[in-house]
């Protein structure tokens, strides 16, 4: 649920990166915000366990300038993939204004990436919104390793609303901000049929 | 579907403000935030400049979460209120009406007591704010619903 301040003239909006564990959900973060503007973006806040795998979420803050004279400042959080952490995932996914599903590419995590999307299904189901209507878009992430599933059966698998999809390399930032972008996109625009 | 906005208007943002900084003042506290429970800062008052207001929001919210679902698992709908001691600052949470969050920050001028008996206070009157900002936000106005995606195009560019 996007929160306005008409009397800051502010609107914010929380987008989640979700994902199977290791799919590269932090390392998207990290590149947003090692590339952003630092007076576009704030503090990145890491819940980390010791080895670095996030334990409850990583969050950054961006400012991303004016629409109609109201700032706009979305609020990105990763959950933690590892399947033992879905207390952890349903609580992040509350309030969620939009979300980027990051596929882990690797022919070895084809199983993963289908129990992950099934798990945000159901998580999104149990915090009341409807997984076929929220703002999405999939990142196939990992395209620069061996051994990677083709586009095709990525589609076929993940894909069934047929959402905006990109294919990256969040290592190297390729596809990262086309999928900023895209889900910024659909939040707004999702936020503008919401205050008709 | 948890569709619409949470929508804040001058009118009740002033109202925050004003319970915000009498509760400031009676409660001998150093900085008092209100947080949405997404994580988002509505309001402070005190001497916020000195905190990433920003993050401290979005760990209090996450703070309420996790404690929430720690509730949950012994059958208990939440704990409304969390209390923080540290060796020079305090940090006392709470919920206000189910939506929102009220951070206090106080060193040893105050005390857990006096801090909770003002916070009982300010949570009654920041609910009945809260009620007439969620009645509002079922009728916004002011220009969300004029945006195009020439505007949305403009912020990428």
């Amino acid at each position: 649920m996007s929160f306005i301040n008409y009397s800051s003239r502010e609107i914010n909006c929380k987008i989640v990166y979700y994902g199977p564990g290791l799919c590269g959900k932090t390392t998207n973060l990290q590149f947003i915000y090692k590339r952003m503007n630092p007076e576009a973006r704030g503090k990145m806040i890491s819940l980390a366990t010791e080895t670095e795998r996030t334990l409850f979420f990583d969050f950054l803050p961006l400012s991303l300038g004016e629409i109609r004279g109201f700032k706009t400042r979305f609020h990105l959080y990763t959950v933690p993939g590892q399947v033992f952490y879905d207390a952890s995932r349903r609580l992040i996914l509350r309030g969620v204004d939009g979300v980027v599903f990051c596929a882990d590419s690797q022919l070895t995590r084809v199983d993963a990436n289908e129990e992950s999307m099934e798990n945000l299904r159901v998580n999104l189901r149990e915090q009341g919104y409807d997984p076929d209507k929220i703002p999405m878009v999939i990142q196939y992430n990992k395209r620069d390793l061996p051994g990677v599933a083709s586009l095709a059966e990525l589609h076929a698998l993940l894909n069934r609303r047929n959402v905006p999809e990109f294919e990256s390399s969040a290592a190297t930032g390729i596809g990262v901000f086309e999928t900023l972008k895209a889900v910024i996109k659909l939040v707004l625009i999702d936020l503008k049929k919401g205050a008709r | 579907m948890n569709q619409g906005h949470f929508i804040v208007r001058e009118r009740e943002y002033e109202e925050f403000l004003g319970i915000l900084r009498k509760l400031m003042v009676d409660a001998f506290a150093k900085v008092v935030f209100l947080v949405d429970k997404n994580g988002t800062l509505l309001a402070s008052s005190g001497d916020a400049a000195g905190f990433d207001t920003t993050s401290l929001a979005s760990l209090a919210a996450g703070n309420i979460a996790a404690t929430g679902g720690l509730a949950n698992l012994i059958g208990e709908k939440e704990f409304s209120i969390l209390f923080h001691e540290g060796e020079r600052d305090n940090m006392h949470i709470s919920v206000v009406g189910e939506r929102l969050i009220l951070v206090v920050i106080f060193d040893r001028r105050s005390s857990v007591g006096l801090v909770r008996l003002r916070v009982r206070k300010a949570t009654e009157r920041l609910s009945l704010v809260l009620a007439e900002a969620i009645a509002a936000s079922n009728d916004p106005t002011g220009g969300i619903e004029e945006m195009t995606e020439a505007d949305i195009e403009s912020l990428f560019k």
